[in-house]
Order: structure tokens, then sequence, then C-alpha cells
């Protein structure tokens, strides 16, 4: 691989809750804990994980959205987490984010040109005439009429509006583009519509996707690479397709097992035994492997001792005591 | 074919809005068996949780129920006094929603709000409804259910929650419960407890179900019905083998068509359908998919479609499956 666009390692990020008395220290919430991941130029990875496995405070970091507890962000040959703010802020025109409910995202009383077009003022670029032609062709590049420019989201569908805000998150031109669940919101019927988009438009513009999903079929299409996260670690990384057909970690096994099948000959769900018991609270996480209060397999020394995450083939790699 | 216990007949509920009349459901019938699942499913705007919203009379204004009835024992809900259809909710019909935060009421402990409808629909005191709520939270599922009976909603975690809701909503042992979206707000390993509970206590009970969801795959494990709406209107109804194997309606097999299935390599193709869903305000005339229908002819536009109806039972409201039909 040559060097990667994006690498990150050992990025923890804790949050101090509040305590109950006055001068109490709160217990600590251990939203992401010491991950590594590198993300090749073109490439798309895709982060998956159930609520609080910490999938989006990733997302956030990495673009320095909030700051980390500890660790490195290096984008491009420069270190995220170290530089100054001016140099910050030219660094973030190369990597933008998308989020999942564009009408959340989006300023209900602006109109989606001046939306699409309003990076490029933030940042100081070109004269309101040049801004707003460059928003018109974006608006055609993600498909849209530039007859809409003045409509407002309201007036949009939810597909039509997370065009929008992908055209928005495009203008700058950025190298890397993080994708939280952007087509979790929409409707099953639309969803290709968008990820097709996404994917000439990575095509297009030489992009670089981090792809963060709840759903993992989602992902193992999307995604060349998967990772997935439980309580804040990466329990397993692979190829998608591997990682579908070869997951080792008995909690991949379980995320692929706990996708209702869309047969009705193969009740799946409703037939076989899955995974039990809730995801325990961040906040004092299971110690040893996170995973081991609900693991089918575990041994003794998962409530003892956590697992590091190995190679155990090229590109794969897991932390799990089986595979030691 | 057993007597069914539920008969819905030409149901139309619509909301006058500044816009225009939202026809939410236009004319939609069918049937549940005692003991059977049925499941709608459509997507945003397609009049699936406002059906379900109608049977019992929960509409609220602007929304109302224009035309039709819905049939339980001989009765038309629609019809009842008030102090009726309370009666029958709660205790004979009843519903669990989405999202467990909201319709758990925060100041109430968790025991206290499953006993309530035992209070008043069966009359127990205050100590067997307690003891009564701690059997109920333990069939769900809830470990240490003494202790976890007098929690607060907001010391349980959102599948916990949605147990709770279930454990309120089958404490009468329902004829029918109704389940909005149970699983959509939650993670897919607790998605997966959740499903296998609500099977396993619909059996269990012998209650009837209807299941609305947007997601066929949790239509494939739990359904014996079908039925697929689309801007108000049924699309397609019948038996799940028959509608997932032969789907008749162009919007029914664009659906099964836009799964991404976990089994498909990486470079199938994805496949969607073109444009939004309609949302139903002033709907125009003819047949509300023909705007995304890939083989929609000028008759789609001119008269909505009606239900036909094969020997099997299966039905479906397109004229052009209907002309293939008469082919075949």
């Amino acid at each position: 691989m040559s060097e990667p666009l994006l690498s990150v390692r050992g990025l923890t990020k804790h949050f101090r809750l509040e305590g109950s008395g006055l001068f109490e220290k709160g217990p600590t919430l251990k939203a992401v804990d010491d991950i590594d991941f590198d993300v090749a130029q073109g490439e798309t990875l895709g982060l998956v994980g159930e609520s609080g496995c910490g999938k989006s405070t990733t997302a956030r970091l990495v673009l320095r959205l909030i700051e980390p507890t500890a660790g490195s962000v290096v984008f491009d040959g420069t270190d995220v987490l170290k530089c100054s703010k001016d140099e910050l802020q030219k660094l973030r025109r190369e990597m933008q984010i998308v989020f999942q409910d564009p009408m959340s995202s989006l300023n209900p009383r602006m109109s989606v040109g001046v939306s699409i077009a309003e990076p490029l003022r933030f940042h100081g670029l070109g004269n309101q005439i040049e801004r707003f032609a460059r928003a018109r062709d974006f608006l055609e590049i993600v498909g849209l009429s530039t007859d809409y420019f003045d409509r407002l989201p309201h007036e949009f569908s939810g597909g039509q509006n997370q065009r929008v805000a992908i055209a928005r998150a495009l203008i700058l031109r950025p190298k890397l583009v993080i994708l939280d669940e952007p087509v979790s919101a929409l409707d099953v019927s639309i969803r290709a519509q968008i990820l097709k988009l996404l994917e000439e438009l990575q095509r297009d513009f030489r992009l670089t996707y981090v792809f963060i999903s709840h759903d993992l079929s989602v992902v193992k299409r999307f995604c060349e690479r998967t990772a997935v996260l439980y309580l804040g670690k990466i329990v397993e990384i692979a190829e998608s397709e591997k990682l579908y057909r070869e997951p080792l970690h008995p909690y991949t096994q379980a995320l692929i097992d706990a996708i209702p099948v869309p047969d009705p000959s193969n009740r799946n769900i409703v037939q076989r035994a899955g995974l039990e018991g809730d995801v325990p609270s961040p906040i004092n996480p299971p110690s040893g492997c996170r995973f081991h209060t609900r693991c089918p397999k575990r041994m003794e020394r998962c409530s003892t001792e956590a697992p590091p995450l190995q190679s155990v083939a090229p590109g794969h790699q897991v932390a799990c005591f089986l595979y030691r | 074919m057993a007597e069914p216990i539920l008969r819905v007949e030409g149901l139309k509920t619509q909301f006058k809005l500044r816009a225009g009349t939202l026809k939410a459901v236009d004319g939609i019938s069918f049937t549940l068996e005692p003991g059977k699942v049925l499941c709608i499913v459509g997507e945003s705007g397609s009049g699936k949780s406002v059906t379900a919203q109608s049977i019992l009379r929960l509409v609220e204004p602007p929304g109302r129920v224009v035309e039709g009835r819905v049939l339980y024992r001989d009765k038309d809900l629609l019809t009842l006094s008030e102090r009726e259809i309370e009666r029958i909710r709660g205790d004979r019909i009843c519903m669990v929603f989405q999202d467990p935060m909201t319709s758990l009421n925060p100041v109430f402990t968790i025991g206290e709000q499953i006993a309530e409808g035992l209070r008043a629909h069966q009359g127990l005191n205050r100590a067997a409804a307690r003891a009564r709520a701690i059997e109920l939270l333990k069939l769900v599922g809830i470990p240490n259910p003494e202790a976890r009976c007098d929690d607060y909603p907001h010391q349980f975690s959102g599948g916990m929650r949605q147990r709770a809701l279930i454990a309120a909503a089958i404490a009468c042992e329902p004829d029918i419960l109704i389940a909005d979206e149970p699983t959509t707000a939650l993670d897919v390993t607790i998605q997966a407890q959740i499903l296998k509970l609500l099977a396993d206590l619909q059996r269990r009970l012998n209650s009837a179900m209807i299941l609305i969801t947007h997601d066929l795959g949790v239509v494939a494990n739990l359904a014996d019905q079908v039925l697929v709406m689309y801007a108000g209107r049924m699309a397609e109804y019948g038996d799940v083998q028959t509608v997932f194997r032969d789907p008749k309606h162009p919007y029914t097999v664009g659906l099964m068509n836009s799964i991404i299935r976990l089994e498909e390599p990486r470079d199938a193709e994805l496949r969607s359908i073109p444009g939004a869903p309609l949302v139903p305000i002033n709907p125009p005339p003819g047949c509300g998919f023909r705007f995304r229908c890939p083989k929609a002819i000028e008759r789609c536009s001119q008269e909505a479609p009606e239900p036909r109806v094969d020997r099997q039972g299966h039905a479906f409201a397109c004229h052009v499956a209907e002309l293939n039909g008469a082919q075949a």
C-alpha cells in the first residue's frame, strides 16, 4: 500500500461526566479507546457498529470537531491534532462530512443553492457570482436541476436534500469525505440512488471515503474494507467481502446473523438463537474484552485481559483470544 | 379459513392541510385471522401508520377517518362511543409504538405503567397488579424484574424500554397486537431479540398481530400475510410466500430489488426505484405509483387500478399486471 491518505493511531476520546457531588469526580465515558486504522487514497473504509460503539465520535475526532484525549490523526502528511487554527481551517477544505439527516444539517431558511455555495463564502473563495455559478454546477453534478437553486429544503424529498448536502460537501473539492450514516434516514427504494451517486462522485473526483453505518449489508456493498467497532474498540478489520465470508470475531458473526434475511422460507431471526443481553454502557465498560459479557465463546481470560488487535492474514486483523 | 378477528373495509383517512387534502389512507381493506401476523409494508407517506391509528381511532385533527368500517367481533370500531372504544383499546387491541421513550411516561415507574392497564381493564388491586407486572417483565426478558419494576424509564436501555412497552401491551392478553415499527429505533442485535420476543409471545398468547415496518427482512421473518401500501393505497396483498416468490405489483418488485442483500457480490448492480415516494396531498387521478413505474401505460394516468384478487387470495392493484395476468 502506498502512503495512506489518512492514518489514525491510538485515537482515544474519554468524556468526563458530571459527578453527583460538587467536588466529586464523575465517571468516565470511553467513547473511543485507542483505535488505529489507515485509509488509502481513493479507498472507502467502512466503520460499522451499534450505538455507543464510537463510530460517530471517531468521525468528529478525525475532523477535529472535538478534541481527542490522546492519539494522532495524520491526513495527507499533516498531523491534524497538532496543527494551528489557520492550518486547520485550510485542512478542513480537504476533509468534509455528510450527516445522516439532511433536514437537520441544512438551514431551513436558506435556499439550497445558497447552502451549497456557503462553504465557498466561509473560506473566502470567489465573489458571489462565481460562487453561485459553482453551486449551480454542483446541483447538476449531484443530479438536480439548476432550476432548483432557489428552492428551500422543505420543498424537497429526503433523497433530494441528501443530494444537496453532498453537493455542499463537495464544492470545496475535498480529498476525504466522511459519510456518517448517509442513507440511513432514506427510504429503501431510494438508498441505492444515493449510493450510486456517491460511487460516481468518488470516481469523478478521486475521493476517499470513510463510511459510517450501523447497517452491515450497506457497508459490505459500499466499502472495500470494513472495521467493526464495539464499545469504542475495533474488534475486527478486513476486506469487506472477506469479513462477510469469514468473520472471525464472535461479535462480527453476531452482527451478520442479526440481519433479518428477506426470505420467508429462511426465518433466520425467529428460528435461531441470537446474541443475548444488552449493549453495555460505555461508562465503565466491561473489563478485559469488552464483548465478553455477551460472547457465546468467552473463555476465562476474556474477562480479565483485553485481546489486542492482531494480524491473522494479510489485511485481516482481529482482537480475540480465539485466534492466537 | 378461520373467521377473521378483524375486518377492515374501504378505510379512508384524510388530513385537511393548508396545502390541500392529504389522502393518507385511501380505501384500504384487509382481514386479519386470529393468531396470524399481518405485516403492512411501505415507505414514508404510504399511510401504514395512519392505517393502524385509524383502527384504534387514534388519529388526531386535522386528520379524520372519513369512510370505511373496522369490524371487530361484529362491532364497527369506528361507530363505537368514546367509552366503548376505550374499553377495547389497551385491553383487547393493544399498540406498541416505534419510540419507547416517547410512549412511556417519564414520571411513573415501569411497574406502575404496566399495572395501570391491569387495574383499569381487569380491576386488579394495587398489589395484584404489581405482582402481575413483575411476572410480565420476567416474561419479556427483563433480568431481576422485582427490582427493575420500580425503575423509571430513563433507567432502562432502549431495548429494555421496548420490552417494557411490549409487557404493557400484552398485559391483558389482547386479541390483537398492533406494533408500529417496533424495532426501527433499535440496534441490530437488539432488534433481533425484540423480533424473536414478539414472535414468541404472539404464538404463546395466540394473539393476532399487525406489524408495521419498512424492512422486508422483518416481514419475511414474521408475516403470514403482507399488505404493501403506496401513497395511501393498497399495491399488493397476499400470503407472504406468494408475495415474495411472485410479486405482481411493479412497486413490490421494485422494493424487493432495492434490498441490499448481504450475500450479493460487491460489484452487483445497486438497484433503486427512480424518483421519490409520492406524498398524496391532492393526489392526481390514476395510479399513485405511475410516476416511478417502469411499466406505466396511458391508462395508469387516467384511472386508479382497482384491486383484483386471484383464486389464492393474492390481490394487486395494477393495470399492467392485470393485462399480463389475462394473457397468461
